[in-house]
């Protein structure tokens, strides 16, 4: 009697402070505190009730209850689910899931269940998820069953079957259902209908159903399941050529925008930059330090961190690069070899500069929430951030283009890239442009950096991955042409996905390499070698 | 004729280099084994095998800088053949440890027995004798240098672009020996030796035996080094570097002089890290690691490419640098070595060499000084002056 005070207080409380949610938060409430006193006969009783309510936050509790979580609270009668803790029982509110502490055992009394009743509550809940109006609830619900695939859930998925009106969940619940009459004691036709009907998917989850019945099915279905099990095959092996090739261009977009920079600086002044892959890491790491920033500035921002990090690693590392120029490597012009070795030295401080400053360790870079996670496409799936570099790729790629192309900048770029000494003839600063040439290159660097940071861990040993690499896609498509870049990037990326399969990454990668040092044996200067008349250069 | 050549061959230079090796030889091993403890002019025995990688990686060195200083070929890919010598001579000490490894199986070693092999890989055959794994030693890198000098230079790959693949071939060699199913040890490599041609490895008489075999070795390959730059084909070799289609217009084959030099150079450094092996006691991929290469030439770039004294002071005073200081600021050592490249690239274009050339007057018979303010950019100081030729 206490306990109804109790909770007639709480209830006039609650409608005093919230009107209308909390009415029916607590109407809820006192169904759940329902399930607690009296036979099974009523918390059978209760639990229709609590169904009848539709309620999305209802399944939980249900579950909880079936899997012996709900307890009542002695000191009040409060019906509340309870997982083991440290101490005693740790405790949560069914209704809303807020943290009520911990309690000893001895304080609780665990709600009593029999298999009956589980029974009907594994209904209840199939009902309540599959019919929910709620999607991913729905879909979460469908693939639950398929797991599970429980011969008591038929009618209801049935019902749900006939309800369901999106095409993917519906799919999944066929699949499901299907599933279920295979493992009964159906006709045999009703289980070539059911086979036909996850044939008829022609997925990959279809075949993996397909394939955990081959097994446990009756002798005469086999042969309809292996050949089942064939076609799907088939169709799968179409979509992974497909896949293959989406992670190929994937590779691809990494592989131009670090080798793109390098193309620039290499094929207009002939430098080789081995710092380049320093510059990749320290467009991370300003990727990094903008969140830090932005996180202390403006939290709000935090899911726009990137739109600030690209001009910022672009301009950072551009500076760093035109002082490169400008201190070392305009010394060196015309000693290509020595270049090399002065730019080695220049990564191996760079390197430890930023060891010494950020720590050895990785450095966590936020991905914001519009790059996270996963999508299917068909049967092809794929990751936000891969897809978002892909595009990044092909917009520096296009600006780059229109820079060289359409700017007075890309004008002297290309005079200089053709004939240094005519340029410089005709009026043009080739010193200047040497030094903006080599910050662009190291700029466009920074940015790739930023777009690495998402997919690579951002260490400072993070550009010495990629140097090599870069190397290969320039060497590989010849210098002096952006267009050779990418389609360096673009073979070199799909050709190691493609043979990745077959001999494993490492020797995939191993093979890429000696297939480019037959190559440049053939080509030395390339794919596309720019066309001149000098005997060496 | 042998003689003939050899005195031809050795320069006053030449012949003291080889005497103060010789000496080394000698006075090392006698400092560490007949000369007491408390003396002042004793050698603690863990010196010993620090100086003998020190010489080895002088031999290293010389090496590149037969390629590079004289023949304008910059290998990044020296580190493999020094690699696949030592791994010759790692594989005859694997073989050497018979049924003593941890697993005691007569014929496989222990990694291989961890890994659950039946027999012994083909190529392991023949390791267990001596010579053989002598020759290989040789023949190994002399044959990758073969094959792959063969395609690069006949195809007329040339400056940054030779860098680049050679830097791919040690690269894609690193990545191979990590593999568990190559058969050389995966990523811990061989290790855990006992003996070689019968002697204890860890024993300080072994020891001192390796480190005059180091100089030995270093002295001998000068003396090589010395014969082939005096000679006629070493003046081809100059010209090469210098002007490689003038040599070729006058009716040279550069391709055939190139491949000369980088496969005697590979055969060298496959030497030196066949002395390696035993010294360190340890072979491991991480000997293929693009970034060895580099640091080998700037040891030669330290000392002065183009001499042959050069890359042995650059090797052993580099690598003594690194020792101190990655001991005492373990912190610091790259940007000491960074900083080594930029500032040595920048202003001293001919290592410590060139700077005690500069300092020392003048003798009137630099004649090579003049080419140096030629307008041609790739041509390179040539600090050694060469004899006439016969003919």
């Amino acid at each position: 009697m206490a306990t109804r005070i109790l909770t007639l207080i709480a209830f006039l409380f609650a409608v005093a402070f919230a009107p209308l949610p909390a009415l029916a938060q607590d109407d809820l409430a006192a169904e759940i505190n329902a399930l607690g006193p009296g036979s099974f006969a009523d918390r059978t009783k209760a639990i229709d009730v609590l169904v009848a309510t539709g309620d999305e936050r209802v399944p939980p509790v249900l579950q909880a209850l079936s899997d012996g979580n709900l307890y009542i609270r002695r000191s009040d009668g409060k019906v509340v689910i309870a997982t083991k803790a440290a101490v005693g029982l740790q405790l949560t509110d069914p209704v809303d899931g807020a943290d009520l502490g911990a309690l000893p055992a001895s304080e609780l009394e665990k709600i009593k269940t029999n298999n009956g009743l589980r029974g009907r509550i594994r209904t209840a809940i199939g009902k309540l998820t599959l019919l929910s109006p709620d999607q991913p609830v729905r879909l979460a619900a469908a693939q639950s069953v398929l797991k599970n695939a429980d011969p008591a859930m038929l009618e209801l998925l049935d019902q749900a079957i006939a309800a369901e009106t999106d095409p993917g969940i519906k799919s999944t619940m066929e699949l499901a259902r299907s599933v279920i009459v295979l493992k009964t004691d159906a006709s045999v036709d009703d289980k070539r209908a059911a086979i036909d009907l996850v044939v008829a998917q022609n997925n990959r989850a279809a075949q993996t159903v397909l394939r955990n019945t081959l097994d446990t099915a009756p002798d005469e279905l086999k042969p309809t399941i292996a050949a089942g099990i064939d076609s799907i095959g088939r169709t799968l092996a179409v979509w992974d050529v497909g896949q293959n090739l989406l992670y190929g261009i994937s590779l691809s977009s990494v592989l131009l925008l670090a080798a793109i920079g390098l193309a620039i600086t290499f094929g207009v002044m002939g430098v080789i930059n081995m710092a380049h892959g320093e510059m990749v890491m320290l467009g991370a790491y300003t990727t990094y330090v903008t969140q830090l920033v932005i996180q202390s500035v403006a939290p709000g921002l935090m899911e726009y961190s990137l739109a600030f990090a690209v001009p910022a690693a672009f301009l950072i590392t551009a500076l760093i690069g035109i002082g490169i120029e400008r201190g070392i490597i305009r010394w060196l012009y015309g000693r290509p070899l020595e270049t090399l070795l002065a730019t080695w030295g220049l990564s191996l401080v760079l390197q430890q500069l930023v060891r010494t400053i950020f720590g050895p360790t990785n450095k966590l870079v936020q991905p914001p929430t519009w790059m996270s996670g996963t999508f299917e496409l068909w049967n092809l799936s794929f990751t936000w951030n891969r897809l978002w570099i892909i595009v990044f790729a092909i917009a520096v790629f296009i600006a780059l283009q229109i820079i060289l192309n359409r700017t007075p900048l890309g004008l002297q770029m290309r005079a200089v890239t053709q004939n240094r000494r005519m340029a410089s003839a005709m009026g043009i600063r080739t010193p200047f442009v040497d030094a903006m040439t080599f910050g662009l290159g190291s700029g466009i660097a920074g940015m790739a950096g930023v777009a690495l940071s998402q997919i690579d861990n951002v260490s400072p040993n993070l550009g010495q991955g990629y140097i090599i690499d870069s190397f290969m896609v320039v060497v590989f498509g010849g210098v002096g042409n952006l267009w050779g870049t990418l389609i360096g990037a673009l073979s070199l990326g799909v050709a190691n996905k493609f043979l990745e399969p077959y001999a494993g990454a490492v020797l995939a990668k191993i093979a890429i390499l000696i297939l480019i040092i037959l190559f440049i044996q053939r080509r030395p200067r390339g794919l596309f070698a720019l066309k001149g008349r000098a005997v060496e250069s | 004729m042998l003689t003939q050549l050899l005195f031809r061959a050795l320069d006053k230079k030449a012949i003291w280099l080889v005497f103060a090796l010789v000496f080394i030889a000698i006075a090392i091993p006698v400092a560490n084994l007949a000369i007491p403890e408390g003396n002042p002019l004793h050698l603690p025995n863990y010196m010993v095998p620090l100086l003998g990688k020190y010489l080895n990686y002088a031999l290293l060195a010389l090496a590149l800088d037969l390629v590079w200083g004289y023949c304008g070929i910059l290998s990044l890919g020296h580190a493999a053949f020094f690699a696949l010598g030592a791994y010759a001579m790692g594989m005859y000490l694997m073989r050497q440890i018979g049924a003593r490894g941890v697993y005691a199986n007569p014929v496989l070693p222990d990694f291989m027995v961890f890994l659950n092999y039946k027999d012994l890989p083909w190529f392991w055959n023949g390791f267990d004798l001596w010579w053989f794994a002598f020759l290989m030693v040789l023949f190994v890198p002399g044959l990758l240098a073969f094959a792959f000098g063969w395609f690069a230079f006949r195809s007329r790959v040339t400056g940054v672009y030779l860098s680049i693949i050679t830097q791919a071939m040690t690269y894609a060699l690193l990545l191979a020996f990590f593999r568990n199913d190559l058969g050389l040890g995966g990523n811990n490599g061989l290790t855990d030796f006992k003996d070689i041609l019968g002697f204890n490895v860890q024993a300080a008489t072994t020891r001192a035996g390796l480190f005059a075999a180091s100089a030995l070795a270093l002295a001998l390959a000068v003396i090589i080094c010395s014969a082939i730059v005096n000679s006629k084909l070493g003046k081809v070799m100059v010209a090469v570097r210098d002007a490689e289609s003038r040599t070729r217009f006058l009716g040279w084959r550069p391709e055939n002089v190139k491949l000369f030099a980088f496969v005697v150079s590979a055969v060298l450094a496959g030497i030196a890290g066949a002395l390696y092996t035993p010294q360190v006691g340890i072979i491991n991929p991480g000997e293929f690691d693009p970034a060895n290469s580099i640091e080998a030439v700037i040891w030669v770039a330290v000392g002065g490419r183009g001499t042959l004294i050069g890359p042995i002071i650059g090797a052993v005073l580099v690598n003594a640098g690194k020792s101190i200081f990655t001991g005492a600021f373990p912190d610091f050592w790259l940007y000491c070595l960074g900083g080594l490249f930029i500032f040595v690239t920048l202003f001293m274009p001919k290592g410590i060499v060139g700077l005690f050339q500069k300092l020392r007057p003048r003798k009137g018979k630099e004649a090579s000084s003049a080419a140096e303010a030629g307008e041609d950019p790739s041509t390179l100081p040539q600090s050694k002056p060469v004899p006439e030729p016969a003919e």
